[in-house]
């Protein structure tokens, strides 16, 4: 530590070199940081999503309805603990640019089907008990700035109503998650109200998916085929798998959009760490004179190695650091697009990943020319000019 | 003076390849960048493109009230039939030119992965190809009304799997014959299946109801009119849009989306590369202190200096910028991908587009770069103390 002195004696030498190169580290972990986020958001959150939960839709495509009639038939089968279903809504609040995703579902079985919904239990009591009630995700109630009470106008496109009046919701919870990667902007509200309106229509007692717990994951596709064989050759023919199943084919459907931006933006950033690194390591090389005359004066080649090792560490951690917390903080922002990414978060997995490659920047940008510098026989290097 | 620019700038530019290691960071550095910049943008602008190709002024979307996309929108047979009656819109030889369809997803396989995907199927009506006259039949021939015949978009032909003439698809109950391929000047209709609507409705159990009437207007002029009449319609509650404008609205999602990750990524990159030109900059610069140092002691002015210097930084930078630009055009330009449409959440197939105002902006974005990277080298280089530098080893 006494030496640190001289380190930052040496950083500062040429002061604007060492800014810039600091600078573009930062810039290069910037960037890392939000691609990172990016590239979670495109997977379609298929790293929470569960594993024991199994997804059922109408075989021909997710339109289609599924008769509310299965939920009875579906009991039965072994190894299930749990059946909820939802229908998607598709109202709009206030214009369409505002979108996020609106639901009708069956308030208890499908809390006890997402148990990493956290809702404090009065809430949830008067949510089931409000025909009318809704409960939102902590991230949608923030962007629109709801509170618990709030009445809230959405507009059918699916359902509609006989005048062409809006829904009315009354918000009675707000869920929010321990679990990194939660989807927080979603709107629930009960199937037996939407249900009601449509009574005698086409619609009625129609569902749009079913969730399925099951009690052994190891056992999630052997239960999917009893599931699906039970309405083979009926009219709504069914196409169940685990929902990390239909996540990861949703983000295939994205396409390689998403990874053709993360591949040419990675290599790029690969670029930018290269050039800093050179740039870290010539401004070591321009001084092996002065390393020699370290190890005249008495420095080990162990000592003098460390002592570049910690320049070159101590700059890349400086401009990696602050990209790094800088991109935390702008991901923790949320959803920059307005909905349509909504789970935007760091994966820890990530972070730990670039603060990996922080260190390994440093030590390579110094272990290179510091080696070299040692190998040299004092005499030869003090020469060099 | 001018001729002191002219003999500095001559020197500094033919002195670049002494530079060759630093020039060419610089160079790299800022291609990386317009690589990037290009590509990302090609994908807007080939989506825009799709979508754009698909709106024909003079043709018009009718559905019902509330609803922003087909998708959620319902008419029945009857509303159907006074929407095509209505005056204003094109007659020919067997009725009006309008045709009443129905819009459903299907799961097909894609191509590339073997995966579900949502595939749009499109019943329309048998006259079409005269409500849509861009459209026309390259293989095989069109469905024959009444049957189980489907004829396949061009680009979905290729994005999806087992969609060539002769074969026979299943979804659900019913199954398909593709007996043929259409294209539509790539537009957003070639990542389509169409069928004969009349066959679509009892196969998806719609009854006899629609989705949509897509009508072709006697004049561009005549819109407000048609409008006016089927709003005035007491029996209809619909909304009548024109179809570029219901194309532009559909894409917002997914175009906004890619334009957002394009300049941001592309943005901050671009500071990276000002950073790196820069360093370039300075080394350029502190690599001939002595020269530039013992031309002020001739008499040079400092301005001729900051311009050489700029000018080269200019250079590298157009250098960088055209090497990127030709790299994402050839990489990209014409990459037939698909992706999911977020507003209709079915498969869309489109084409990159790398198009030269796309390089003209990028090489503008490289300039500003450069003359960023070179501002305060150029600086430096004119405040010189002449004494001092000409004292540099």
């Amino acid at each position: 530590m006494k030496y640190l002195p001289l380190i930052v004696r040496n950083l500062l030498r040429r002061k604007i070199r060492t800014l810039f190169t600091t600078a573009s580290i930062f810039i290069a972990f910037l960037l890392f940081g939000v691609l990172m986020a990016l590239k979670a958001a495109f997977s379609m959150g298929v790293e929470v999503a569960g594993a024991d939960r199994l997804m059922m839709i109408h075989r021909v495509s997710f339109i289609q309805p599924l008769p509310k009639s299965y939920l009875e038939r579906m009991r039965p089968v072994e190894g299930i603990t749990l059946i909820s279903h939802a229908n998607w809504f598709g109202g709009i609040y206030q214009d369409p640019s505002n979108f996020f995703a609106n639901m009708a579902v069956d308030p208890e079985t499908w809390l006890s089907m997402y148990s990493e919904y956290v809702v404090p239990d009065e809430q949830k009591r008067a949510w089931f008990a409000d025909r009318t009630g809704a409960i939102v995700g902590a991230d949608l109630a923030k962007r629109f700035g709801w509170k618990v009470g709030d009445r809230v106008p959405l507009k059918g496109t699916i359902y509609q109503k006989p005048d062409g009046s809006p829904w009315e919701f009354t918000i009675d919870g707000i869920y929010d998650s321990p679990v990194k990667g939660t989807d927080k902007t979603q709107f629930f509200f009960h199937y037996d109200f939407l249900n009601e309106s449509v009574r005698g229509t086409f619609m009625a007692d129609q569902v749009g998916w079913y969730l399925i717990k099951v009690a052994n994951p190891a056992e999630a596709d052997g239960v999917a085929k009893r599931l699906d064989s039970l309405f083979a050759n009926s009219p709504a023919e069914t196409k169940t798998a685990t929902e990390k199943v239909f996540a990861s084919d949703f983000a295939k459907q994205v396409g390689d959009i998403g990874a053709i931006v993360t591949a040419i933006a990675a290599v790029v950033i690969l670029f930018i760490l290269f050039v800093a690194g050179n740039a870290m390591a010539q401004s070591i090389r321009e001084r092996t004179n002065e390393l020699a005359i370290l190890k005249t004066l008495g420095f080990t080649d162990g000592k003098v190695l460390a002592m570049v090792l910690l320049e070159s560490s101590l700059v890349a951690v400086i401009g990696g650091g602050f990209g790094l917390l800088l991109a935390s903080l702008i991901i923790a922002q949320g959803d920059p697009t307005g909905g349509f990414l909504p789970i935007f978060h760091f994966p820890p997995r990530d972070l730990v990943l670039g603060v990996a490659l922080v260190l390994v920047l440093g030590v390579l940008a110094g272990l290179v020319p510091g080696l070299q510098a040692g190998r040299l026989k004092i005499v030869d290097a003090l020469r060099r000019s | 003076m001018l001729s002191q620019i002219v003999a500095v700038t001559g020197v500094n530019l033919k002195s670049i390849r002494e530079r060759a290691g630093s020039s060419a960071v610089a160079i790299i550095g800022i291609a990386g960048v317009v690589v990037v910049f290009v590509s990302v943008l090609s994908i807007a602008e080939g989506f825009r493109a799709a979508m754009a190709k698909a709106g024909d002024p003079q043709r018009i979307i009718v559905m019902r009230t509330g609803s922003d996309t087909e998708m959620t929108s319902g008419l029945s047979g009857e509303d159907a039939r006074l929407i095509m009656d209505t005056p204003g819109i094109l007659k020919g030889s067997n009725g009006p030119l309008a045709s009443a369809e129905l819009f459903v997803i299907v799961n097909h396989p894609l191509a590339r992965s073997g995966t579900d995907a949502n595939v749009p199927l499109r019943g329309v009506s048998p006259n079409v190809l005269q409500v849509r006259p861009e459209v026309k039949i390259v293989e095989g021939r069109m469905f024959e009304t009444g049957r189980n015949e489907i004829v396949v978009g061009r680009a979905a032909s290729r994005q999806f799997a087992n969609l060539s003439v002769g074969n026979t698809v299943r979804w659900g109950e019913n199954s398909w014959q593709v007996v043929g391929i259409f294209d539509a000047n790539g537009s957003i209709a070639e990542s389509e299946l169409w069928c004969d609507a009349r066959v679509l409705q009892p196969a998806y159990r719609r009854g006899n109801s629609y989705q949509s009437v897509y009508a072709r207007l006697e004049s561009i002029d005549s819109f407000q009119s048609v409008k006016d009449a089927m709003t005035a319609d007491q029996r209809l509650r619909v909304t009548v849009i024109r179809e570029p404008e219901y194309y532009a609205e559909q894409s917002r999602v997914l175009q906004s989306l890619v334009r957002y990750v394009g300049f941001a990524i592309a943005g901050l990159m671009g500071v990276g590369a000002v950073f790196g030109a820069v360093n370039t900059m300075y080394n350029a610069v502190a690599s001939r202190t002595r020269e530039i140092a013992t031309l002020r002691a001739l008499g040079f002015k400092g301005l001729p200096v900051v311009i050489s210097v700029l000018t080269e930084a200019v250079v590298l930078s157009l250098i960088g910028g055209a090497i990127g630009g030709l790299l994402a055009y050839a990489a990209f330009d014409g990459y037939q991908t698909a992706t999911m449409n977020w507003q209709s959440f079915s498969q869309v197939a489109f084409a990159f587009a790398v198009t030269p105002a796309l390089l003209a902006q990028a090489m503008i974005y490289a300039t500003i770069i450069g003359l960023l990277g070179g501002l305060l080298p150029a600086w430096k280089a004119a405040r010189m103390p002449v004494v001092t530098a000409l004292r540099e080893l």
